[in-house]
């Protein structure tokens, strides 16, 4: 039941542009941002949350919709690296300086780089198009124009592939020693240094990968609404990435996918009557999770369904 | 010219505030032996470990590691170059197992970093299987260390710092929190790990028992310094170390 | 820049850094105490403007003279602490005080997300501006320069009459020194009899009325709109970390330093004002990670 029940969704998803086509833009949205919510688990893991995690998110968006202006004709494929590119520099100049911090440091300092970020796309029009944001022409798929729906079909294919794709490296790479060793920045230190390492550069390999994860959920997203803005990068942005991961089980990669699916969902049934109170309803539940089921969504499943846990998934 | 030590503390000095916890000590440990450090609480053995790892920096003096300075290096840097430590309260990574810690160890000192290679399935996995049995673990290798008792952790606290395949190995107080009808066992299955490992050791301890029975050379330390130095049946007998340590422990 | 603008970016400084310090004592006297930094310091800000804001207009609806704006200030903080603070610490933080730092952080986290919701029900998202306590008290002339009493000797003497106060009460009062007991060693604290759950209620409320407060204190010299709470809790964590954690005192020179490198680049480089309180910090922290005033933890291992 473990194994089959995710095979079961994944190919409900695959089915749905055939079988609710009116989910298909839904449901892009809500991978790319399921892939995003990765690399805040994948922070998680190691007993770090970030505040400011929509920074990459907004730096590989914002990447990918200034190649497209200055360049009309790049390819689908040269914008979606350019996005990651960007975020993984960002990634890196942002990392070598917050993996020196833990705890309140740590999130309040990816907060704060995410306001300088926010600040300087809003202040700085003339570069950034402020509050407006940038348009993101659809690019040509290697060399051939497509049209708008082809377009979007496309897009939630590349997006469930890269989800998939992403979900199980993340997953090899939280159990490869590399991550193990990244996952002791959480339980112990000190030991971590008498084995000779540094816990930074530990940290800035999980850190340049969780900003690599949010890059590639950012240029997806701008890809798909065809404008990024600097909403991509505000501070709710970030929380809700924070939110999703708790939702589906902190530090689980799958609850990651499957946090986010379930959380536009019921965003999009609920903005209809409860749109006003969406952010009190997030933080209700939030304290909800945290204090009675702090398993999130996957930790329900496995209480419905007991089974061997992946060993990239098993937590305690 | 002769061969450096293997560690030697030349001239140590370091204070908190006003209290000296080491005032000019010397001292050298020789290759392949167990040598045990004793003293009062509080005279600074501790502090002693701590400066040759590079946890502290020493106000004056040196560190010497087979003759180069090693003084200002990072722990990281110190346990690169083969000196491995081990704590009084276990140091261990609490959500892996018995053998992940080992795991982890070898991750580090081979520098593992293949991403899409399992942890468990690195050829060094038998190499810590060994590792364990030769510790006495074997049968909780799969359990995580938190579940342990506090002999099993100490005793897998030792075997991260053995993982590393160190020329020296410092311990601070290897049998504390270990049941008293356990200390023995727990120094025959250390003190034959080291001797198949190769690996020189520095002890602190408080049990003389243990002290006379499984070091080559014992060292006192009392009041910042280091007062007394030699074979443990000797020292042991010797009439100030009798009312200064031995009284104050028994 | 000349020497009027130079006086005027002085001015302007001062006035920010009082506010900013008044916020940040409080996150900071609540970290020092139960170790916690609360997410939701912002709102609590941003609630203590719109309550004041509200009542202020109340009583000028009422015919009553502007300056009892200010009693209702100290009015607006006290109900924050009591009415908001009393019941989160209370309810909330006192089931998480042995969870992991980063569930503690969430919790916060969703208080904040909680109250910015209830901020816009209560206030909807038209910006309020109510300036009739500030104008009450006029203008005052130095070196030329016009500028309100109230932000050149109001606000710069609370925050010193807070800061002067709050050493006071805890070197020099029994409750104070309680209250210091216990951030030392909450054990040994508790040995001696100590009643920590009400040092920690205690604190958080005064924390929490402070946040209230400088929030009551700002209405007068700014739009409320909302929003105002996140940036506030990012720039008085600013502060308090360029101070160092728990700094009382650190926390005042941290605000000054901030408050005027802000109100510098208002005036020489406006697009950039905004980023200044952060690069201030990021610099601080790259040569000092513990902050300007806080000292190294030592871990004993």
């Amino acid at each position: 039941m473990t194994r089959l029940l995710p095979a079961l969704l994944v190919l409900a998803i695959a089915a749905v542009p055939w079988l609710m086509p009116n989910l298909q833009v839904l449901l892009t949205l809500a991978l790319a941002k399921g892939i995003a919510v990765m690399g805040v688990t994948v922070l998680l893991r190691a007993g770090q949350v970030s505040f400011g995690h929509a920074l990459f998110f907004a730096v590989s968006a914002y990447a990918a919709a200034f190649l497209i202006a200055a360049w009309p004709g790049a390819d689908l494929i040269l914008v979606l690296v350019a996005g990651v590119a960007g975020a993984l520099v960002a990634g890196l100049l942002v990392g070598l300086f917050v993996v020196r911090y833990r705890g309140i440091f740590f999130s309040m300092l990816n907060l704060a780089f995410s306001m300088i970020f926010w600040s300087f796309l809003e202040k700085f029009y003339h570069l950034t198009g402020g509050a407006d944001g940038k348009r993101i022409r659809r690019p040509p798929v290697l060399g051939a124009d497509i049209g708008r729906s082809d377009f979007e079909l496309l897009l939630f294919y590349i997006t469930l592939g890269l989800a998939l794709a992403l979900a199980w490296f993340t997953l090899r790479w939280l159990g490869s020693p590399r991550g193990h060793l990244f996952r002791t920045i959480k339980t112990n230190e000190t030991r971590l240094q008498y084995l000779g390492m540094s816990p930074r550069h530990v940290m800035l390999s999980g850190y340049v990968l969780s900003a690599v994860l949010c890059g590639v959920g950012g240029v997806l997203m701008g890809l798909s609404q065809g404008v990024v803005t600097p909403d991509f990068a505000w501070w709710v942005r970030s929380g809700e990435m924070v939110f999703i991961a708790v939702l589906g089980g902190a530090g689980s990669v799958a609850g990651a996918l499957l946090g986010a699916i379930v959380y536009e969902m019921v965003r999009i049934y609920a903005s209809a009557f409860a749109g006003d109170i969406w952010q009190m309803l997030l933080g209700g539940f939030l304290l909800i999770i945290i204090l009675f089921a702090p398993g999130g969504l996957v930790g329900m499943f496995h209480r419905f369904f007991p089974g061997r846990a992946q060993d990239g998934e098993d937590r305690t | 010219m002769t061969t450096p030590h293997l560690l030697e503390a030349r001239n140590l000095e370091i204070r908190f505030g006003g209290v000296v916890a080491a005032n000019d000590v010397s001292l050298h440990v020789n290759r392949g032996q167990n040598m045990a450090i004793i003293g009062p609480n509080g005279a600074g053995k501790t502090t002693f470990l701590n400066i040759c790892t590079g946890w502290l920096k020493p106000t004056r003096g040196q560190v010497l590691l087979e003759g180069r300075d090693i003084t200002r290096l990072s722990p990281r840097d110190i346990a690169r170059r083969g000196v491995a430590r081990a704590f009084q309260i276990p140091q261990l990574f609490t959500e892996h197992t018995a053998l992940e810690n080992l795991l982890i160890a070898v991750a580090a000192r081979d520098r593992l970093s293949n991403p899409l290679r399992d942890l468990h399935r690195i050829p060094e996995r038998a190499e810590m299987m060994h590792m364990l049995e030769m510790v006495n673990c074997a049968d909780v290798a799969h359990r995580q260390v938190d579940e342990l008792s506090e002999g099993q952790r100490k005793l897998i606290d030792i075997a991260i710092a053995l993982a590393l395949k160190p020329r020296l190995l410092l311990m601070d107080e290897p049998t504390s929190g270990v049941a008293s009808s356990e200390k023995f066992a727990v120094m025959d299955i250390l003190v034959r790990a080291l001797h198949e490992a190769q690996v020189t050791s520095v002890f602190v301890e408080h049990d003389m028992a243990i002290v006379e029975r499984y070091a080559d050379e014992v060292a006192v330390w009392a009041a910042g310094d280091v007062r007394l130095r030699g074979a443990p049946a000797e020292v042991l007998a010797h009439p100030d170390v009798i009312r200064d340590v031995i009284g104050e422990v028994v | 820049m000349n020497f009027v603008t130079v006086l005027l970016a002085t001015f302007d400084g001062i006035a920010y850094a009082a506010l900013v310090f008044i916020v940040a004592v409080g996150l900071t006297l609540i970290f020092g105490v139960m170790r916690i930094v609360n997410v939701a310091h912002g709102s609590l800000y941003a609630i203590g403007a719109y309550l004041t804001a509200s009542l202020t207009a109340a009583i000028l609806a009422a015919g009553l003279p502007p300056y009892l704006g200010f009693p209702v200030m100290l009015v607006a903080a006290v109900v924050i602490g009591v009415v908001i603070g009393g019941p989160m610490e209370w309810l909330l933080l006192r089931r998480i005080y042995d969870k992991p730092e980063v569930l503690q952080l969430l919790v916060t986290f969703a208080v904040f997300m909680i109250l910015e919701d209830v901020q816009r029900l209560v206030w909807g998202t038209q910006p309020y501006f109510q300036s009739a306590a500030l104008q009450s008290l006029g203008m005052v002339q130095v070196f030329g320069v016009n500028y309100t009493v109230y932000q050149l000797i109001v606000l710069p003497l609370a925050a010193i009459v807070l800061l002067v106060g709050l050493r006071y009460f805890l070197r020099r009062t029994l409750v104070g020194k309680l209250i210091l007991a216990t951030t030392e060693d909450r054990e040994a604290a508790q040995a001696i009899g100590i009643n920590a759950d009400r040092v920690f209620l205690l604190t958080f409320v005064v924390g929490a009325a402070l946040a209230g407060l400088g929030g009551a204190l700002a209405q007068p010299t700014t739009s409320v709109l909302p929003g105002i709470g996140a940036d506030m809790i990012v720039l008085s964590f600013a502060v308090v970390a360029t101070a160092g954690l728990g700094q009382i005192e650190g926390a005042a020179v941290a605000a000054l330093l901030i408050g005027l490198g802000r109100s510098f680049a208002v005036y020489l480089w406006p697009e950039a004002a905004v980023l200044v309180p952060y690069i201030i910090m990021v610099l601080v922290l790259m040569v000092r990670p513990e902050g300007l005033f806080g000292s190294p933890a030592a871990r004993k291992i």
